[in-house]
């Protein structure tokens, strides 16, 4: 878990990008994908997404760990798409109100696809960016206030240490005849008592940590970076990359006639 | 260019200054009058409660910051801090002068700010607008100070140790180039070879800079030598001076060694009397590696019905903290810590676990407690322990577990589970269904009778060990495992712990125990188990192939 803010030794080609020019093409997919729900641009920009990961050095393995939830999320989206929308053409199953159409079932399709091919991207930008590096970008940059920006950098330093914490409450909590068994409300307020005692934990250890930083002079108006956040010929790649991912999907969605604009469909 | 060219030793000045953190009806400091000389190294002692930490915290300049988010505007009242008197150094108040005093705290994990040693001994000097190119000589030259040379600049900070850590963050120190260096207990949470890792550290790098040093600090020996002043404070009040005695170490030891032994200082050449076992205390015995293992009841003599008898046994045993993860519905071991361990626990004898860091002691002894799952090999229990519970502590429910094998923690606030000492006493009783009458005991014998009404959170550090030892008591168990028991507690609190299980011991509880603590192990007499170093974390290790140095029945 704490290893989780480093690379873990990813000398891939993306990760020498500048973070914010990542995190811009990010933006640009999203909302570029936000626009239309069909599976034609969904699955371009999808497909282009899944030549990216050597780039970006994350494996199919890698992206389960670290994107389970996403993928889950948008199988669901799509599943309920399936049998929930309005029903068009031929009816393929029906289950009581359930019913999937060939209409409904592209319309989950294209959800599905959709929910991954916006989730992708996040999870590319996470496997190849140092949240160091992001952090001095955003600041040196983006010019958000640094104080935010190197505050929240180390408070996740913290959050890793509290997974730690919250197993070895666990087992204090379990030697001093607190258990995880029983009925649900039992397990209920455990799961709370031991919630309260992480939480006192982050508290202290939250403000021992502003104490250092105090110390160490931060808050100040003024000051330096030790490393300058840069930008390089790659970052002009990446930009163009993701502006020719957006275009391609637009454009193969629009010749292929199934480009139906979200907000435009009310009409 | 070195850094002494630029480190200017600061000058430290207190006239009658005192300060109330908010909240509270008595000041932490009153009336404290002190002048420190630039480069001059003093070691500030004193009971707990005489201001020591609110004092290096002025002079850090960090006090009081939380009360001013919370100022309201309109008349101070008792809410409020309050200051009086002042403080200076270099005849400017604290907070003025960012950088010219550096800070270290007890807790290492606090100590580190950023992901990367060389972005976090940068931090400071950043945050004191140093010119970039001047920033990287700085960090090269700190980290070259305090010895962290070898390590590269993008190495990741959680992979180091915790003397590693106060090092790293004696660099971080330096950086700034302050003239006052600050150190609140700084190897409190260290083991012995931390401890000097940090204390060689700081005496290097105060010999190059000439900086100013205060330091407060438990343990007397590890800096006798290296200051050449000795300030012991008293509690505030109206009528004394803050200050008790002032003077070079060999003199203020002598004149006060009766006072700070009373205090529970660790004065130098002073162990704390303790209970001595009786008869199984044969003088060294302990530390010899297998003295005890010979399948020697005979060896406990004295003592309770049944002393000897085998209570848990670990076989073969691999431990690790990490749950096994699961790959294509397989489940994959973790890499233990360290593996092929083998050990007894038996009824009236001391088995004491070292090793160094990182060598798995506290995840071995978590393991025999039956709160983690062996990675490998067993840890059964007898059937004159579980009592028809099963074999495998592991698998035992909560209740099951407390009556028989009791575990108390490195950090005493992970086990409180209620807002008032009394309950918390309770706790264990309550749910078993008897044991009750045992608490007022505990509550005698550690002395926690007067705090029974106390929220647990507010006690002090020797409070809540010895509370936290009376909570796993109270369910009675007949094996008491304990992590680190001894860890930054004062000589007090040490020597009633000590005797108070030399007691258990002949009673015939079985006393496992986490411990560096040399004397402490004397004390307890029986068997030691030392781990090895830790096993290389190699992917695709086999758990077992390293056979690390084990001496143990």
């Amino acid at each position: 878990m704490r290893e989780a803010l480093t690379l873990n030794a990813n000398h891939a080609l993306l990760t020498r990008a500048n973070p914010l020019a990542k995190f811009a093409v990010v933006m640009l997919m999203t909302v570029v994908l936000a626009l239309s729900i069909d599976w034609v641009s969904a699955s371009v920009a999808l497909a282009f997404e899944l030549l990216l990961f050597p780039l970006a050095g994350l494996t199919v393995a890698l992206l389960w760990q670290r994107g389970w939830p996403l993928i889950l999320a948008a199988a669901l989206g799509g599943w309920s798409t399936s049998i929930l929308a309005p029903d068009t053409g031929t009816v393929l199953l029906d289950v009581g109100i359930w019913s999937i159409s060939e209409g409904s079932l592209e319309l989950g399709l294209g959800f599905l696809l959709r929910g991954l091919a916006i989730a992708l991207p996040a999870v590319l930008l996470m496997s190849c960016t140092d949240p160091t590096d992001l952090a001095d970008a955003l600041a040196q940059k983006a010019k958000l206030p640094h104080r935010f920006v190197l505050g929240t950098l180390a408070a996740m330093r913290l959050v890793g240490l509290m997974a730690e914490e919250w197993q070895t409450i666990g087992m204090a909590r379990r030697a001093r005849g607190v258990g995880s068994h029983g009925t649900p409300a039992q397990r209920l307020r455990a799961t709370l008592g031991q919630s309260f005692g992480l939480l006192v934990q982050a508290i202290r250890r939250a403000s021992r940590l502003a104490v250092t930083m105090e110390a160490r002079g931060f808050g100040g108006a003024q000051r330096t970076w030790a490393r300058e956040s840069t930008y390089s010929i790659l970052d002009v790649w990446v930009v163009l990359g993701g502006l020719l991912i957006a275009v391609a999907a637009v454009w193969a969605a629009v010749s292929a006639g199934t480009w139906n604009m979200v907000f435009l469909e009310q009409k | 260019m070195t850094s002494s060219d630029n480190v200017r030793p600061a000058a430290v000045t207190a006239r009658g200054w005192g300060w109330r953190h908010a909240g509270r009806s008595q000041p932490a400091v009153h009336g404290l009058d002190l002048d420190i000389q630039p480069g001059e190294r003093v070691l500030l002692l004193g009971p707990s409660g005489a201001g020591k930490s609110t004092l290096l915290h002025a002079l850090a300049g960090v006090l009081g910051d939380s009360d001013a988010g919370a100022h309201h505007e309109g008349t101070p009242d008792a809410d409020d801090s309050d200051e009086t008197g002042t403080l200076l150094i270099d005849g400017a108040p604290p907070r003025a002068q960012r950088g010219r005093a550096g800070l270290m705290q007890q807790d290492p994990e606090t100590q580190v700010v950023l992901s990367r040693v060389g972005d976090d001994v940068a931090f400071g000097a950043e945050n004191l607008a140093v010119p970039r190119a001047d920033i990287w000589t700085r960090v090269g030259e700190a980290l070259d100070d305090v010895g962290l040379a070898h390590l590269p600049l993008d190495h990741p900070t959680s992979a180091l140790s915790g003397g590693q850590k106060q090092r790293l963050a004696l660099a971080g120190i330096l950086a700034m180039r302050p003239g006052l260096l600050l150190l609140d207990e700084p190897t409190a949470n260290l083991d012995p070879l931390g401890v000097l890792e940090v204390r060689d550290a700081v005496g290097r790098c105060l010999d190059k800079t000439g900086a100013t040093l205060v330091v407060v600090e438990h343990r007397v020996g590890v800096w006798k030598d290296l200051v050449d002043r000795i300030v012991v404070l008293q509690p505030g009040s109206a009528t004394d001076s803050a200050v008790l005695l002032d003077g070079p170490p060999d003199q203020v030891l002598d004149q006060a060694r009766d006072m700070l032994v009373a205090a529970g200082v660790w004065v130098p050449g002073y162990v704390p009397a303790t209970r001595a076992r009786s008869g199984a205390a044969l003088p060294g015995a302990a530390g010899l590696p297998g003295a005890a293992g010979l399948p020697g009841a005979g060896l406990s003599g004295a003592g309770g019905p049944g002393n000897g008898n085998l209570l848990l046994a670990a076989e073969h045993l691999a431990v690790s903290r990490d749950r096994p993860r699961r790959r294509r519905f397989k489940s994959i071991p973790p890499v233990p810590v360290q593996s092929d361990i083998t050990a007894q626990v038996r009824a009236g004898q001391a088995l004491t676990i070292t090793g160094p860091n990182g060598s798995g002691k506290s995840t071995f002894a978590l393991t025999l407690a039956g709160l983690l799952r062996p990675v490998a090999g067993t840890v059964s229990a007898t059937v004159d322990l579980s009592e028809g519970a099963g074999i495998d502590p592991y698998k035992w429910k909560a209740e099951q577990l407390i009556a028989r094998i009791g575990t108390v923690f490195q950090e005493p606030e992970h086990q409180f589970v209620t807002g008032r000492v009394l309950d918390e006493l309770m706790f264990g009783p309550r749910h078993l269904g008897h044991g009750e009458e045992r608490v007022d005991e505990l509550l005698e014998r550690l002395r926690l009778t007067k705090l029974v009404d106390a929220n647990p959170y507010t006690l002090s550090g020797g409070e809540k060990r010895r509370l936290s030892v009376a909570t796993v008591l109270a369910a009675h168990p007949r094996v008491l495992i304990l992590d680190e028991p001894t860890f930054g507690q004062d000589a007090n609190t040490w020597a009633e712990l000590a005797s108070f299980l030399s007691e258990l011991l002949d009673a015939g509880t079985a006393v496992v125990s986490v411990t560096h603590d040399q004397e402490f192990s004397d004390v307890l007499g029986g068997t030691e188990l030392k781990l090895g170093a830790p096993e290389l974390k190699l992917a695709g290790q086999e758990p077992g192939l390293r056979n690390p140095e084990v001496a143990a029945p």
